[in-house]
């Protein structure tokens, strides 16, 4: 645009080159430390983690039962606590924060657009120390009460407490997304006779559906994460799960067992190793969550281009 | 039962308090390693007192209050666990060890080994509640019962003489020394072939207070914690140690003569007959100043 070049004053030649010089090297030092970060983390990850498979057996690794005390090192359980607590708190999430965004982006009048979206994202900074407190007092007790499950505290309360933690973000991304969505496409959608449902449900949405997608992926990872709501509120029972009634029972997590753990285990020790297999775990199902996303992101982007082109 | 009155009887001694611990480590150094004090160069000057985490809090609780009677004997008080705290005075680095259980015959010839001849002193007692919900009409239970509970063998109430409901069992985390204490005398009986472990159904709780939480508001739940931490707004059960035994609810009385069944000596142990400083450490130890600190933490006072 020539307004915003004319604007630009020339600077001194010398000085200018130089802070552009190290302005550009802080910025690409920035970029690469992100990945180095990750690399060292691995790398210490696998330092403490990879012992266990020495010292305990691989079929051990693999069995039902958690009780690290007596040496029963079994992961099983603690992995599927945690893929249960995030499926529910996914399923919770998702629907409830979409609907959410759309309501937000495509129906609200300006004026309570401009009320609830901060409102929302408010939410977000609550401390999960402080949710899981209210999970243990407040809806616990409304769990047992009203579905009649034997204690309150079940994978399910930490899915609504994870979903309510999720929101926020998945609403703010996912409200941008369909935010970016051309005004035209709307239009276009309403002068050829659709409804205005009928023009969010199959042009605006599909067409921010690589924004909604990443809103949820950050969802999973802020909820596959978490870990004081988690503690205090799923009942940390290492019981392996025998069907879908599993959501309404007490579970044990992996970030909650390393939590409850680390800070009383002998270092160095098959329990203390054991415990950074668990990191390692956790680390290879986030990384697994990002790397389908990105996927999934991407050939997205192939296929529009290709509509479009 | 009073609360209480400082709430730091959690089993893994709480950071502020290794932080104090640490303090007063330091102090003790600091005050014997100062070059200035050349004239107060008494070599036992500190004395070092280490061991059980269950117990950490009760000794620094008597090292404070001790300061306070006789300002110049330094204390420095660690936890790690009644075995380290064990090893260090077979060692020869403490003068006091801290346990929560009593010494072990093969520490004790080692111990002998190297010289030392460990006396034990019964410094306070430990009583564990069996807690549940008010409107639980179930309001005693028999040992036996209670390892079946735990054991996952009795999943409904019914089954001791309650309601028809399903139990919901309580336990600290495995790395709670009352966990511990717990498996080896209720779900094992004491029996140490036995091999069995908790129900994988018990929830373990983060805290005594996540404990007493959803046994105040559930009532299907069962849990246990130290005599200190229950409130009126839970029931204490009556635990009887056999079928027929009579059923004891867990008092400082029923804890002195021994008739509740779940309870533990706390001990300390010195290097052979002590002397000097260590007696009268020891001597006030068993006093009536240390032992109403004792109950002021929720332990039961053994004089």
């Amino acid at each position: 645009m020539p307004t915003s070049l004319l604007t630009l004053k020339p600077q001194p030649a010398p000085r200018g080159r130089w802070t552009e010089f190290i302005t550009e090297a802080l910025i690409r030092a920035a970029g690469y430390s992100a990945v180095l970060f990750v690399g060292l983390i691995l790398l210490f990850l696998l330092r403490e983690g990879l012992p266990a498979f020495a010292e305990v057996q691989v079929t051990d690794l693999f069995s039902a039962r958690w009780y690290p005390i007596e040496a029963h090192f079994g992961l099983l359980p603690l992995i599927s606590g945690s893929l249960i607590v995030t499926a529910g708190a996914v399923l919770i999430a998702v629907p409830f924060g979409l609907a959410t965004a759309i309501f937000i982006a495509e129906i609200a009048p300006r004026w309570l657009r401009e009320f609830l979206k901060p409102f929302i994202e408010v939410l977000g900074g609550l401390p999960s120390v402080v949710l899981g407190f209210m999970g243990m007092l407040v809806l616990a007790p409304w769990v047992r009460e009203t579905l009649g499950t034997p204690t309150g505290l079940t994978a399910f309360t930490g899915s609504v407490l994870l979903a309510g933690m999720a929101l926020p973000t998945l609403v703010s991304v996912a409200e941008d997304a369909l935010d970016a969505v051309p005004r035209s496409y709307r239009d276009a959608a309403l002068a050829l006779g659709a409804t205005p449902w009928q023009t969010i449900w199959r042009v605006t949405l599909p067409a921010a559906r690589t924004g909604v997608l990443t809103a949820t992926m950050l969802g999973i990872g802020r909820a596959i994460g978490e870990t004081m709501t988690v503690m205090m509120v799923t009942g940390n029972a290492a019981r392996l799960p025998d069907g879908p009634a599993a959501l309404f029972l007490p579970v044990r997590t992996m970030t909650a067992t390393i939590a409850a753990e680390m800070g009383e285990v002998a270092n160095g020790s098959a329990h203390y190793h054991v415990l950074f297999t668990i990191g390692i775990a956790l680390f290879v199902i986030s990384f697994v969550v990002n790397l389908a996303a990105s996927a999934v992101v991407f050939q997205q982007k192939k296929r529009s281009e290709r509509l479009l082109s | 039962m009073n609360r209480p009155q400082w709430h730091t009887r959690n089993r893994p001694s709480p950071p502020i308090l290794q932080l104090v611990t640490g303090a007063l480590v330091l102090s003790a150094c600091l005050a014997a390693c100062a070059p200035g004090s050349s004239e107060a160069a008494a070599p036992e000057a500190a004395l070092a007192n280490k061991g059980s985490d269950t117990m950490v809090n009760l000794a620094l609780a008597w090292a404070e209050a001790y300061q306070r009677v006789q300002p110049d004997v330094r204390l420095s008080v660690t936890g790690g666990g009644s075995g380290t705290g064990i090893a260090a005075l077979i060692n020869g680095t403490v003068d006091i060890a801290n346990a929560s259980r009593a010494i072990k015959d093969e520490e004790r010839e080692q111990a002998r080994a190297n010289g030392v001849e460990p006396v034990e002193y019964v410094v306070a007692q430990d009583a564990i509640a069996i807690v549940v919900h008010p409107d639980n009409p179930v309001d005693r239970l028999t040992l036996p019962q209670l390892s079946a509970l735990y054991r996952g063998e009795i999943v409904n109430w019914r089954e001791v003489g309650g309601e028809d409901r399903p139990v919901v069992l309580l336990s600290r985390e495995t790395n709670s020394g009352t966990h511990v204490f717990f498996l080896e005398h209720v779900v094992r009986l004491g029996r140490s072939d036995d091999k069995s472990l908790f129900s994988v159904e018990t929830l373990l709780m983060p805290s005594s207070e996540g404990i007493s939480a959803e046994v105040r508001q559930n009532p299907n739940a069962i849990g246990y914690d130290g005599l200190g931490y229950v409130t009126d707004d839970m029931k204490t059960l009556a635990i009887a140690a056999s079928d027929g035994a009579p059923y004891v609810l867990p008092t400082i009385a029923t804890v002195t003569d021994k008739s509740y069944p779940i309870a533990r000596d706390l001990y300390m142990y010195t290097r052979g007959q002590p002397a000097g400083r260590v007696q009268a450490y020891m001597d006030w130890v068993l006093g009536p100043q240390a032992q109403a600190i004792v109950a002021e933490l929720g332990f039961v006072p053994v004089r």
